[in-house]
């Protein structure tokens, strides 16, 4: 009988300090209780006038934490590491700050230009790349440490610098852009960072922003100083670029345009190609086989973004100053205008969920998000954010040309 | 030690056409719009022209446009290159946003330094 009860006692020892270790494990974490969470879920929310980014979660709708000091974020974009984790801010200050989203902080800042435009990220995920507007040129940055490893200026014949625009990552650490006032489209390849080399190509007149497709093959660069836009195929890049689209204005005198559209991969859907006519209320369509004209959709103003969903469905199109209260809707298939939305003052930005039932918009002039359902064009959320502009989701991260 | 009336009466009377004068001279240099609209314009300038010039106005695609950057720019000149856009540039022409002496009004502020803009009045109905 005595045998049993001493073989009884240990575990009942073994519980005792076992919690006792736990106690006291648990005490050495000074640092918050913060949720474990998958990084894929989250997004950045920027509030352009106050220098914050709002990290925000898809899943609950929610913001979880405001970010400041990131400087002048006015024209602010974001990249993503590849895990999802870090988002690279890009200020129109030249500032380049590194936010870890699942902590919520400022991991890295540098100072890098007078005046930039936004940035990339290598596929490797070993690079970040800010295209400046002053001085004009490309910078190489370690992502890990926000080191300097390469600065590429945008220099032309003459000896003047261009303002970069429409920078886009490629295979193997190699990145294309455009030259506003040299009208030159390059590719620098930093696969050896410290020795960059850039091949150089013809664009046209006034570049103003670029796309590189989904699938990595075509660069478009869209012209404001002409009528049409420049393709690349790097697939074949010995046959440099031509012009597609041309004289797509038919000559006719252009209306204002208080905002430059943006290009982005987003503008592909199938086989198609939906991008913003410059100085006409149109969304041009594009057989991305032959990049001849095949529609052009009138819409309500100048256009900005003409995003497919991700299951490029549909098109969602906003618009320029004094329209930028209004959002339309294409019908793919159709080609038809299906919706005509009112979703707030001064829509600045669409980010869709990743399989695009979902569309987040910022209301720039109302101070808030709100929260679309594509299905049915009903708003099912939103949440107040001080003069909110650009909304990235971290499912950018796995993708060429965000 | 008695003032002449006569010469009481000249003297305010040339002082009050004085002041009178310099009012109106002061109105035609710069007409205030009514505060509504200042709040609305103090935004479009800040956050539309922004989009090209910079938030803080510093510069973008389009030239900066702080006080120190305009120091050497007749007023007479902003305020054609906003009414009338500059072709061959990005920049657009304003006659359909601004009339001409909200421009005045605008070129004035922005060689004076601009202020911050303060947003918009809350929504109002539907436009």
């Amino acid at each position: 009988m005595s045998s049993r009860d001493v073989r009884l006692a240990p575990p009942a020892l073994w519980g005792v300090i076992l919690s006792a270790m736990v106690m006291l494990l648990s005490a050495c974490s000074s640092a918050p209780a913060v949720a474990v969470r998958g990084s894929g879920d989250l997004g950045v929310v920027i509030e352009r006038a106050d220098g914050n980014v709002k990290v925000i979660e898809t899943s609950g709708r929610s913001v979880l934490a405001t970010v400041g000091g990131l400087g002048d974020l006015s024209h602010a974009s974001v990249v993503f590491s590849r895990d999802g984790r870090y988002a690279f801010v890009f200020g129109r200050d030249g500032g380049l700050t590194k936010v870890d989203l699942l902590q919520a902080k400022v991991v890295g800042r540098v100072v890098q230009a007078g005046n930039a435009i936004g940035g990339s990220i290598s596929h490797d995920g070993s690079l970040v790349v800010v295209q400046n507007y002053d001085p004009g040129g490309i910078k190489a940055f370690d992502a890990n440490t926000l080191e300097l490893v390469a600065d590429v200026p945008a220099t032309a014949d003459d000896g003047t610098r261009s303002k970069v625009v429409g920078l886009a990552d490629l295979s193997g650490k190699r990145f294309i852009y455009s030259l506003f006032e040299a009208g030159e489209i390059r590719i620098t390849d930093f696969s050896d960072p410290k020795h960059p080399v850039t091949q150089r190509f013809a664009g046209g007149k006034q570049p103003y922003d670029a796309l590189v497709s989904p699938n990595g093959r075509y660069y478009i660069a869209g012209l404001f100083g002409e009528d049409g836009l420049a393709l690349i195929d790097l697939w074949n890049l010995d046959k440099g670029s031509r012009k597609i689209l041309s004289g797509y204005g038919r000559g006719e005198q252009p209306l204002p345009v208080f905002k430059m559209p943006h290009l982005r991969g987003w503008s592909i859907a199938g086989n198609r190609a939906y991008l913003p006519a410059i100085g006409r209320h149109e969304v041009l369509v594009v057989d991305t086989e032959t990049w001849a004209e095949v529609d052009r959709i009138k819409v309500k103003s100048q256009p900005v973004f003409a995003m497919a969903r991700p299951d490029g469905r549909e098109i969602w199109v906003n618009f320029a100053f004094p329209d930028n209260g209004w959002v339309q809707v294409i019908d793919t298939v159709t080609g038809q205008i299906t919706d005509t939305l009112q979703p707030g003052r001064g829509i600045l930005h669409m980010e869709f969920l990743s399989k695009g039932h979902e569309v987040w918009l910022s209301a720039r002039d109302d101070n808030k998000v709100v929260i679309y359902d594509t299905a049915t064009k009903q708003p099912i959320g939103g949440f107040d954010s001080a003069s909110p502009s650009g909304i990235f989701f971290t499912t950018r991260a796995a993708r060429t040309g965000f | 030690m008695k003032i002449p009336p006569l010469l009481a009466h000249a003297v305010v009377f040339l002082g009050a056409a004085l002041v009178s004068a310099y009012v109106a001279a002061a109105d035609e240099a710069s007409i205030e719009p009514d505060p509504a609209r200042v709040r609305e314009l103090i935004h479009i300038v800040r956050q539309d022209c922004g989009s090209c010039h910079g938030l803080t106005l510093k510069g973008g695609l389009g030239p900066a446009l702080t006080a120190e950057a305009l120091a050497d720019r007749p007023a007479e000149g902003l305020v054609a290159t906003i009414i009338g856009g500059r072709p061959g540039t990005p920049m657009p022409p304003f006659h359909t946003i601004l009339s001409e002496p909200e421009a005045v009004w605008i070129v004035d502020l922005l060689l004076r330094g601009f202020p911050p803009d303060g947003g918009l009045p809350q929504a109002r109905g539907v436009d």
